[in-house]
């Protein structure tokens, strides 16, 4: 790839006449020697997997496979349909189907990593929201994609994405930075605009822990990602409005590197700190395996089993 | 650059929950599979760090068996994996240790064939359903599995990655990382090669005939299906 950082992706795409989205698609091609065809073609596939997850958690409840959750999405629909949401119709909508995909995610349905499984919400709720209040064609969305993988791509190799290394301000927060960007720049915004919307949003995030309860991705995981959604709308928004991150954001790039790598290892991912381990989640813990994952089953054998029983 | 697309970003299209916890570790399992080049009869799997704390969250232990079926990351099918791996015949042991890893997200495999045949695989999810294979029969490797991955277990005697390299090059095979180890000065070693196309069977067979060459394996996940 010709950049490594928000501003040189700024650059290239001021030198190229391009957006974000074309800049990517095509040093994508460059990269691997596929035709560009190809490669939308793979994306546009992505982007039907993301359409049929937000759709199956709508409508009906999809439980998780630890049965501890499952159905808000369908609980946010209801009240979208009978009251005056505090967000509006549209932010709600975004909410709704953030938390549907993250739901179908944790009954072990099919979903697109953006960039994880765990924020796998956030740019469908954004992007199938939108689509359907502004009217825009698939094609359009699919190059939004791009522009959000360049995005990711720049914060994947500066700072990182998986909680396990840096939190959940890498996971969720990286997914909100995408989504933002990606909408600046599918409603009319520049580059420049863009990458504002991406340190707008980053600096939200800076210092989220991942402390999944039961170290499942779910609690807080999904309802994290229904107010990843929001803020990325909120984050679009005020770059379209001619905000700027003052501190450049690939400077807030290097900053979630920095927190995260002070991160204690019990707030990364391992169930050791934070929600995990309040009397609630513990008891939670206790429920789901009879013992506390981690504290005793150091060189423990343990026979496979049927998954069907497992809760 | 340890992310080197667009879809390492997007994507994978996979089954949930977490895309270290359960995609990259079908992705793990896979090149296991691929790398032993055979159904496994006997499978060890051991957890480190997070993966030895939330496994069975995460379903890791699902994913990997899927991947040891060599089932890709989106299939339906992994949930049910442990069963389906256990009515084909394949004997499953899961153990968890406690020392830290190179990696939270690390898992070691040793994979046997009822020959009694032996391969030891250690691979880390870092992120994203991306990994790194760390380990192959106790030697340090480090790779990506995005490209084709050409293993040659030889002999630690001059001009050996020269001899591989020159092969690859005169048939057109671009070189996109590579990475050697050895036991010890003279003994036994290992080139990994990422290609950017899958060295045939053919060219396979020419190195294979190298002196001092003792194995060589072609680990390619882009491909649906490997083995005979």
């Amino acid at each position: 790839m010709k950049f490594a950082t928000l501003s040189q992706l700024v650059e290239c795409c001021r030198e190229e006449g391009s957006t974000i989205g074309q800049l990517m698609l095509s040093e994508q091609g460059k990269e691997t020697g596929q035709p560009v065809e190809q490669i939308f073609r793979q994306m546009a596939e992505y982007y039907e997997v993301m359409k049929e997850a937000v759709h199956r958690g709508i409508h009906e409840p999809v439980p998780s496979r630890s049965g501890l959750t499952g159905g808000d999405a369908v609980r946010v629909m209801d009240y979208l349909g009978s009251s005056m949401p505090s967000l509006g119709a549209e932010a709600c909508t975004a909410l709704a189907y953030a938390l549907s995909v993250s739901e179908v995610n944790a009954s072990m349905g099919r979903i697109i990593a953006t960039p994880t499984a765990g924020s796998c919400g956030i740019i469908p709720g954004v992007f199938v929201s939108s689509q359907q209040r502004l009217g825009w064609e698939d094609e359009q969305l699919v190059m939004g994609l791009f522009a959000a993988g360049a995005i990711g791509y720049v914060i994947a190799n500066n700072s990182f994405i998986s909680g396990a290394e840096g939190g959940c301000q890498a996971e969720v927060g990286s997914a909100i930075g995408m989504a933002a960007g990606a909408l600046t720049e599918l409603r009319g915004g520049s580059p420049e605009q863009a990458v504002h919307a991406v340190g707008l949003a980053l600096k939200n995030s800076l210092g989220l822990i991942c402390d999944p309860v039961g170290g499942l991705v779910e609690i807080p995981c999904i309802v994290r990602n229904g107010f990843g959604a929001v803020t990325a709308l909120a984050a679009a928004d005020m770059a379209l409005a001619g905000v700027r991150s003052v501190i450049p954001s690939d400077e807030v790039v290097e900053v979630m590197l920095e927190v995260g790598t002070a991160m204690p290892s019990k707030h990364r991912e391992t169930a050791k700190g934070g929600l995990a381990q309040t009397p609630t989640g513990k008891k939670i813990l206790k429920d789901l395996y009879g013992t506390s994952p981690g504290n005793s089953c150091n060189t423990s054998s343990e026979t496979s089993e049927d998954p069907g029983d497992r809760k | 650059m340890r992310f080197k697309d667009v879809f390492s970003i997007i994507g994978p299209s996979m089954v949930g929950p977490s895309s270290s916890h359960t995609a990259g570790a079908v992705v793990i399992g896979r090149t296991a599979r691929r790398i032993f080049g055979a159904f496994p009869a006997e499978a060890e799997i051991v957890f480190y760090g997070s993966f030895a704390d939330t496994y069975r969250g995460h379903g890791t232990d699902l994913a990997v068996v899927g991947g040891l079926m060599d089932f890709p990351a989106d299939d339906i099918r992994i949930r049910h994996s442990l069963t389906l791996a256990e009515e084909a015949g394949m004997k499953l042991s899961f153990k968890t240790a406690s020392h830290a890893a190179y990696h939270p997200n690390t898992v070691l495999l040793k994979l046997k064939e009822a020959s009694g045949r032996e391969d030891t695989i250690l691979g880390a999810s870092i992120g994203g359903g991306n990994v790194e294979l760390l380990g192959i029969n106790g030697f340090d490797v480090k790779c990506t599995m995005n490209y084709p991955v050409l293993i040659v277990f030889h002999q630690d005697t001059p001009g050996m990655v020269a001899r591989i390299s020159t092969i690859l090059g005169h048939s057109g095979v671009n070189i996109g990382y590579m990475d050697v180890d050895r036991k010890g000065r003279g003994r036994e070693a290992v080139t990994v090669v990422e290609t950017d196309e899958a060295v045939s069977p053919e060219l396979m067979a020419v190195i294979r005939s190298l002196d001092h060459v003792h194995r060589v394996i072609l680990a390619d996940l882009n491909q649906r299906r490997q083995e005979g």
